[in-house]
């Protein structure tokens, strides 16, 4: 269809107007541009932008997903409800716990991963495809995997139990809620970390030899050439990383849902979760609104924090 | 630990003994690695093979990471008994399919219009883009989810046309939402921007229309960019499991992550739960085998921008 509207130049051109000559192609290059950015804009437009939108106004009402009664506005209850909902703090305290561990040792094993495979050794390739190999599993299946291995005679314990001689005696790591939300976390960073170990390693590689070899003629040891030369040469790669792991955290779901469904008592409950059981499983649209406005809220609060903690200095 | 332990100039102020030990720990730590990253992947792949009683018995001892003892396909009989399996792997590459190449086209032509055109409004529409890229899907599921039941559909009946509201329960729920994605307008526009203007020009001289140009001169030169955005969004739609776990009930529909719920009902089977999982896996491994430079080079990708 815009092919029609791209038969820009005309052939026949009178001399004497170049005023007309130039509008009447630029009109028909907006034309086109129109027509070629709408499928995209009208889509992301009914699918986002329209979302965002609801969320704000659904926050502020009794909207049910299925409802005979038509919906009313009921002003800031839903946000007292929520104020009052021991589910929610719990949630929220679940959601920061798992991010204040899950952001930093991921992040952190990330890069010792990168450096260890971005030195010149044979089978480097092999080792890289080896550690990403987790992050192309979907997390659905990563998921079930760990779920049996936790099992209290699953795979974890006997390891466990074969490293200590025996000693180790089996726990029920998921229906435990001291060590069910630990050990999710560490299946999700054994999950993700390779992933952000690509991203690292693409900002390692964008730091120049010579810097490297400068460092080494004034003697800079390993430590020093890290501190000196690679970590500052990462600030672009650290911020992306921090705040693209940071909403990750945030929204964790997948990993509750097939392994915990929230239990034991709440310990592994989070605002993701909790918002899915609200708006989906008990059909209350307008207070999970409200829980994804909540939730809205502190992923932009907390990657503001970060922008600013991570800026440049002068 | 550092990168390059061989760097000539490093060798006088070193002394030798420390570097070796050094690197002979490296080397145990990148195996170790190995073993703890591949080692859940390969115990999944070879339980699929054996019977429940046989993956119980094994656990503990390195058997668990052979296929050895009653290896059958058993398992895979079964999961194709108990759930319609094959009708799942069909909807998810269905899904899948038709959202990446969707995609792939508009995607691009928004991101053609907004790098290489000039209308009136662009950069409004370009940062509004780019400012949504911020909100995680997660917080628009539930609004999303209140809406897409309102939403109207035109069934077409013989012809006869019927409008039905509510979008539950259908493909075009599962792929409209989709399609549009402003992550991959972003990186298009990037990479169109690095494409230089001289050649549009040329090709204008020539009477190339923009449709032309597009199609011609700009997507002919952007593989790589087409090859990070064909992975970065097949991956989530194959993966995809909160959204379809929502707005789809019946079997017929369903993708392929959602079908795990079914290996709980009754009695729960972790050999046939092993098998789907394995089976469910594969294509993705399979393409990223294939496939694994541009995967690698897509999500870096992501982060040099940032």
């Amino acid at each position: 269809m815009p092919t029609t509207l791209t038969t820009a130049p005309p052939i026949t051109r009178p001399a004497a107007t170049p005023t007309k000559r130039t509008a009447r192609p630029r009109r028909l290059e907006a034309l086109a541009a129109v027509a070629m950015a709408s499928p995209a804009v009208v889509l992301l437009f009914i699918f986002l932008i329209v979302p965002i939108l609801l969320a704000f106004g659904l926050a502020f009402t009794n909207a049910q997903l299925v409802s005979p009664r038509p919906m009313r506005f009921i002003g800031l209850d839903n946000f007292t409800r929520l104020a009052g909902d021991t589910v929610f703090w719990a949630s929220l305290r679940n959601t920061l716990y798992f991010a204040v561990v899950v952001v930093p040792v991921q992040a952190g094993c990330a890069l010792i991963l990168a450096m260890l495979v971005n030195a010149k050794i044979r089978g480097r390739n092999f080792l890289r495809t080896v550690y990403f190999v987790p992050a192309v599993t979907s997390m659905v299946v990563v998921s079930l995997l760990w779920r049996f291995m936790y099992q209290p005679d699953g795979l974890v314990n006997k390891f466990l139990a074969a490293i200590t001689l025996g000693r180790w005696e089996g726990i029920d790591w998921l229906n435990h809620p001291t060590t069910a939300l630990p050990a999710i976390m560490f299946m999700s960073i054994w999950q993700g970390v390779g992933f952000h170990m690509v991203i690292w390693l693409a900002g390692l590689q964008t730091i120049p030899l010579e810097l490297y070899e400068a460092a080494d003629i004034d003697g800079a040891t390993g430590w020093n050439r890290f501190r000196y030369v690679t970590w500052p040469g990462l600030r672009a790669t650290r911020t992306f990383i921090l705040v693209t792991i940071t909403i990750a955290t945030f929204s964790l779901f997948t990993q509750i849902s097939v392994m915990t469904q929230g239990g034991p008592l709440d310990a592994t409950s989070t605002v993701v979760f909790m918002a899915v059981r609200t708006g989906y499983e008990q059909h209350s649209t307008g207070y999970a609104s409200a829980i994804s406005l909540a939730f809205f809220v502190l992923v932009l609060t907390v990657s503001a924090v970060q922008r600013f903690l991570t800026r440049e200095r002068p | 630990m550092t990168a390059t332990p061989q760097s000539p100039t490093a060798g006088p102020r070193a002394t030798p003994a420390r570097p070796l030990t050094r690197r002979a720990a490296a080397h145990t730590l990148r195996a170790g690695l190995v073993l703890f990253f591949a080692a859940p992947l390969v115990f999944m792949a070879v339980s699929s093979l054996k019977p429940d009683g046989q993956i119980f018995s094994d656990t503990g001892t390195i058997k668990a990471f052979l296929p050895i003892g009653d290896v059958s396909l058993d398992n895979y009989r079964g999961v194709f008994e108990r759930v319609p399996a094959a009708q799942f792997l069909l909807n998810s590459i269905l899904i899948s399919t038709v959202t990446v190449v969707a995609g792939l086209v508009i995607n691009s032509l928004a991101a053609f219009a907004l790098s290489r055109m000039r209308w009136r409004g662009r950069k409004v529409v370009l940062s509004a883009i780019i400012a949504t890229l911020i909100v995680p899907f997660e917080t628009l599921a539930l609004p999303l989810l209140w809406w897409v039941n309102k939403l109207p559909w035109l069934t077409a009946n013989g012809f006869q046309l019927t409008l039905t509201t509510g979008w539950l329960d259908t493909y075009q729920v599962q792929i409209l939402p989709f399609i549009a994605n402003a992550f991959s307008v972003y990186l298009f526009h990037q990479y169109f921007t690095s494409i230089p203007t001289e050649l549009d020009e040329a090709a204008r001289i020539e009477g190339a229309g923009f449709f032309t140009i597009y199609r011609r001169v700009v997507l002919p030169l952007s593989g790589p960019a087409i090859a990070t955005v064909a992975i970065l969004t097949f991956l989530p739609a194959w993966n995809s499991y909160l959204w379809p776990l929502m707005v789809v009930q019946s079997e017929d529909l369903r993708p392929v992550m959602v079908g795990i719920q079914y290996f709980f009902q009754l009695n729960v089977a972790w050999g046939q739960i092993m098998a789907y999982s394995t089976m469910i896996t594969i294509p993705v491994l399979a393409l990223f085998l294939a496939f694994q430079r541009s995967f690698v080079n897509s999500i870096a990708s992501t982060g040099v921008k940032g």
